[in-house]
């Protein structure tokens, strides 16, 4: 060895001694970082950050709405709202929200020291504000932000100035994102495991987030696809979606909803990931039904690529098609209906506390169920073309996004907080955040139900004197639910910087690897496998 | 639960009351006027009472489990995790009660899509932002725009009843007749719905789809575009008034006399005082929800009028804007839309109107030219 190398790996040997163990400070760490727990961090903050952008212009939205006539917005820039509102939430909180516990927790369930690709990890997190930095942006340029809807259909979508490009390019990037995401979560999945740790011993988070990475890759290159064929339409002459030209404005429609009923199932099943994680620890009580609970996530899974058309239904498609679709959407209740029954079993002759994680787990198993039932009603293909792009719509899928997704979301930061921070969080504040929110959501959210079945269409933002006391219902729900939303980030910040330590366990009941390393988990973990029985 | 809710948030909000008309709270879909309306109301209600018994049942079972297997009460957790018997039951219930479900909901599905045998068709076009009907049995055709003035929306006049559910020009149809509809859209995808006659379809541009009612009762049904279709989307109604068949006659006599009217009006010479005066209402009904009623546009959305090279430059370029649209924009044709004297009358106020001080007067013979012959006189049905 010559004297230069051996200077070179002198010195970084004494480099090694701050950096390797330690992260480097400042932004620099956080920018080049490769480390699981990190990225899992930088998800989760991108996502509240974008929880309280999104969630202002829902607010923005709701003071519209409180009385009929236009008031604060005119109706292109409510056009935008909601259409913003909608992107946003799905790609920007929902999505990163779950890659972040993904990050967090996958390893540590697996006993895995990291991700499988820790620098594809670090170009997924990073390109994430990116896009978000483009849609965000939007509003500054001339017209505005995008104001066609979130489901971008042309030809409306087609007639809009440059930030429906800027929309176009964010999309692609917010799916690289999740492709790359979803490599590196099979790959650990499949390769990382501890030994011992079979398939089918695995948390069922993993299993839950495994397939979701599969309906992530099978349908992210779909809305590539769809997306790339608008930016041509719009900017080099083709015809896809023009009639005028040789093209079909429905067949946008089918690629879109081929992609985004998968998606609708990537925005619930590591949800109910984290439910299933969170239930059994507070019943004291084994997950009741953990292979059925497996196999009714994979048929799930599989049966939302053959339901699609189900958002279509008032389009017009042949009797035959319009009775396809219904039956194979109403089929979709079975596996579902399956999960809540072990849901409830797990709870059943247990020894249950009540503690912030459990109640919104509670909460969101009941409220989910809702939005359930709701889903039901619209898979009726009849009443469906009754109640489509109506506010009845819009209640349910609220009821499965804020009480399903969001509310897991929420479950799932009071439940590994502890283990992340190293201190407990403020049970009374989280109490409070959780009882605000819970009748928050219904007061917001329930009257929609009546909205859309009196005949009150979505995306308007000036309504017939009809519908104004629940609209005025609504909007008093939705600032006590959007504003109990700081006591949110209240506990949150409180239990980053300090507060009781929490013990390595955390919870009575609590069981999986996470668990036996110490509160916080330090920045390295699990670097000799450990062996599962 | 909710009516205490309702009954808290109503004390919040008590000025409101202040408002015009205090509408009934109404909890399930509009009283149906079709026998279609008519099964959806009743396959809607037969599901929310198979939904709402599974509800009380599952979540029965789970609150009971919360109040008696809880910690706090000394309930010691059982262990067990599996039980075949158990899974298969419940896998196999929902699967019969949804095949009990499916069957009535399928009869429906049957029934809706049979359009055949109509006693008349109605052509049915969505535009950014109104209806038009043209009668293909009839030989009639209007177009059919929002009603309720601009002040009501903007909150400087009192709303009256059927604020935004007003149209200048209804749908009449006769009562107890099947009506098959033949949907499209001109511009961009639109849906048109009228809750109680249980008719929804998307209009879709380029391509024809169908649907069809048939009205029970005499009365007026109003409903909205139900596709998100731009700027307006939530200000182009729909209002079908059903008649006797009498009334019906009567309608279309006067309908078929105002077109005769019209028609006579593409031959005549006007001065510039009628054209500015009748396009002041043409620009309002077809340009104003774009360009502005000042004519200045929205910045980066919709281009201003007034001041534009366009409506100051050469006349024949101008007009030639307004008959073909510019395609890839916003900019619909309105070739197809408006008779060669609105056209006239609608690009000489534009002309004329704000800073435009052009001098022009437009004849309905210079666009009957523009169109390019003798063949285009009238305008195409919508």
């Amino acid at each position: 060895m010559t004297d230069a190398a051996h200077a070179h790996g002198h010195d970084d040997h004494s480099h090694g001694d701050h950096g390797h163990h330690a992260p480097p400070s400042g932004m620099m760490r956080w920018l080049t970082t490769t480390n699981h727990k990190d990225i899992g961090s930088l998800y989760l903050w991108f996502s509240l950050i974008m929880l309280f952008t999104a969630g202002s212009m829902a607010l923005l939205i709701r003071a519209e709405l409180f009385q009929p006539g236009l008031q604060l917005t005119n109706p292109d820039f409510f056009n935008q709202l909601t259409t913003m509102h909608g992107l946003i939430m799905i790609f920007g909180v929902i999505m990163p929200a779950f890659s972040g516990f993904a990050n967090w927790q996958i390893p540590l369930m697996l006993g895995a020291p990291d991700m499988a690709f820790p620098r594809m990890n670090n170009w997924a997190f990073w390109i994430l504000p990116v896009a978000g930095v483009l849609l965000m942006g939007s509003f500054l340029l001339p017209g505005g932000a995008v104001a066609g809807g979130w489901t971008m259909y042309p030809p409306l979508f087609i007639q809009g100035g440059i930030s429906y490009d800027l929309t176009i390019l964010a999309v692609h990037i917010m799916g690289l994102s999740s492709i790359m995401g979803s490599i590196n979560i099979i790959t650990t999945i499949l390769n990382m495991r501890a030994p011992g740790l079979t398939l089918m011993k695995m948390p069922l988070f993993c299993w839950t987030w495994l397939i979701t990475a599969y309906l992530l890759i099978a349908t992210m290159p779909v809305l590539a696809g769809a997306v790339t064929m608008l930016l041509t339409d719009r900017n080099f002459g083709t015809s896809f979606f023009n009639a005028a030209g040789g093209g079909d404005p429905v067949m946008f429609q089918h690629i879109f909803w081929f992609f985004a009923h998968p998606e609708v199932y990537i925005l619930i099943l590591p949800a109910f990931g984290i439910v299933s994680s969170i239930i059994p620890t507070f019943a004291r009580k084994p997950l009741f039904g953990y292979a059925s609970m497996v196999y009714a996530t994979a048929s799930i899974a599989i049966l939302s690529f053959i339901v699609w058309a189900h958002h279509m239904f008032s389009v017009g498609m042949p009797a035959a098609a319009q009775l396809f679709f219904m039956f194979s959407t109403m089929l979709i209740a079975v596996p579902t209906g399956v999960k809540v029954f072990n849901w409830v079993a797990t709870m059943w002759k247990g020894s249950m506390t009540f503690e912030t994680p459990m109640l919104f787990a509670i909460a969101f198993v009941c409220l989910f169920t809702i939005g359930g039932f709701s889903g039901l009603v619209l898979a009726i293909a009849p009443v469906d073309i009754q109640l489509h792009d109506t506010y009845y719509v819009v209640a349910h899928f609220h009821y499965v996004l804020v009480s399903g997704a969001l509310f897991s979301i929420f479950a799932g930061i009071y439940y590994w907080l502890p283990k992340w921070s190293g201190h407990m969080y403020d049970e009374t504040l989280g109490k409070w955040h959780f009882w605000l929110s819970v009748i928050g959501m219904n007061i917001v959210f329930f009257p929609m139900h009546f909205l859309g079945l009196a005949g009150m269409p979505r995306r308007i933002p000036d309504y017939a004197l009809q519908f104004t006391e629940f609209n005025q219902i609504a909007t008093v729900g939705a600032f006590i639910f959007g504003f109990s939303q700081l006591i949110f980030l209240v506990v949150v910040l409180k239990a980053a910087r300090g507060g009781v330590k929490a013990t390595d366990r955390v919870w009575e009941g609590a069981e999986g690897l996470e668990w036996t390393l110490p509160s916080p988990a330090p920045y390295h973990t699990f670097e000799t496998a450990p062996v599962v029985k | 639960m909710t009516s205490k809710w309702q009954r808290a948030a109503m004390a919040g909000t008590a000025w409101a009351a202040s408002l015009p008309v205090r509408a009934e709270y109404a909890y399930n879909l509009q009283v149906p006027a079709s026998k279609v309306a008519q099964d959806v109301f009743q396959l809607h209600n037969l599901i929310m009472l198979v939904c709402l018994g599974i509800f009380i049942v599952v979540f029965g079972a789970m609150f009971y489990s919360l109040l008696k297997h809880r910690k706090s009460v000394g309930h010691k957790a059982a262990n067990f995790h599996e039980n075949t018997t158990v899974e298969v039951i419940w896998t196999v219930i929902p699967f019969v009660i949804l095949m009990g479900m499916a069957y009535p909901a399928a009869r429906v599905v049957i029934d809706m899509k049979d359009t055949s045998n109509p006693d008349m068709s109605i052509k049915v076009t969505g535009y950014q932002w109104k209806w038009g009907y043209t009668y293909l049995n009839d030989g009639v055709s209007f177009y059919s725009t929002l009603s309720t003035p601009r002040d009501q929306i903007e909150g400087t006049a009192t709303k009256g009843e059927h604020y935004l559910l007003e149209v200048d020009e209804p749908m009449v149809v006769p009562v107890g007749k099947r009506v098959r509809l033949l949907i499209t859209a001109n511009d961009v995808i639109h849906s048109w719905w009228v809750p109680a006659l249980g008719a929804k379809q998307d209009a879709i541009p380029g391509f024809i789809r169908d649907s069809w009612f048939k009205a029970d009762k005499i009365g007026t049904y109003r409903g909205q575009c139900v596709e998100l279709c731009g700027k307006d989307h939530g200000f182009m109604p729909i209002v079908v008034e059903v008649v006797s068949e009498a009334d019906y006659k009567i309608w279309l006599d006067k309908k078929k006399g105002a077109a005769t009217t019209a028609a006579a009006d593409d031959g005549k010479t006007f001065d510039q005082a009628e054209l500015m005066a009748r396009g002041e209402k043409v620009y309002a009904a077809n340009c104003a929800a774009c360009h502005q009623a000042d004519g200045m546009g929205l910045p980066g959305v919709f281009l201003p009028i007034n001041g534009s090279k366009v409506a100051t430059g050469p006349v024949d370029a101008h007009i030639s804007t307004v008959l073909n649209g510019r395609p890839g924009t916003a900019m619909a044709a309105f070739g197809g839309q408006l008779s060669d004297a609105d056209i006239a009358a609608v690009v000489t106020y534009q002309r004329n109107a704000w800073d435009n001080k052009t001098g022009d007067a437009v004849q309905p013979a210079q666009i009957a030219a523009a169109r390019g012959g003798a063949e285009a006189a009238a305008p195409a049905a919508p």
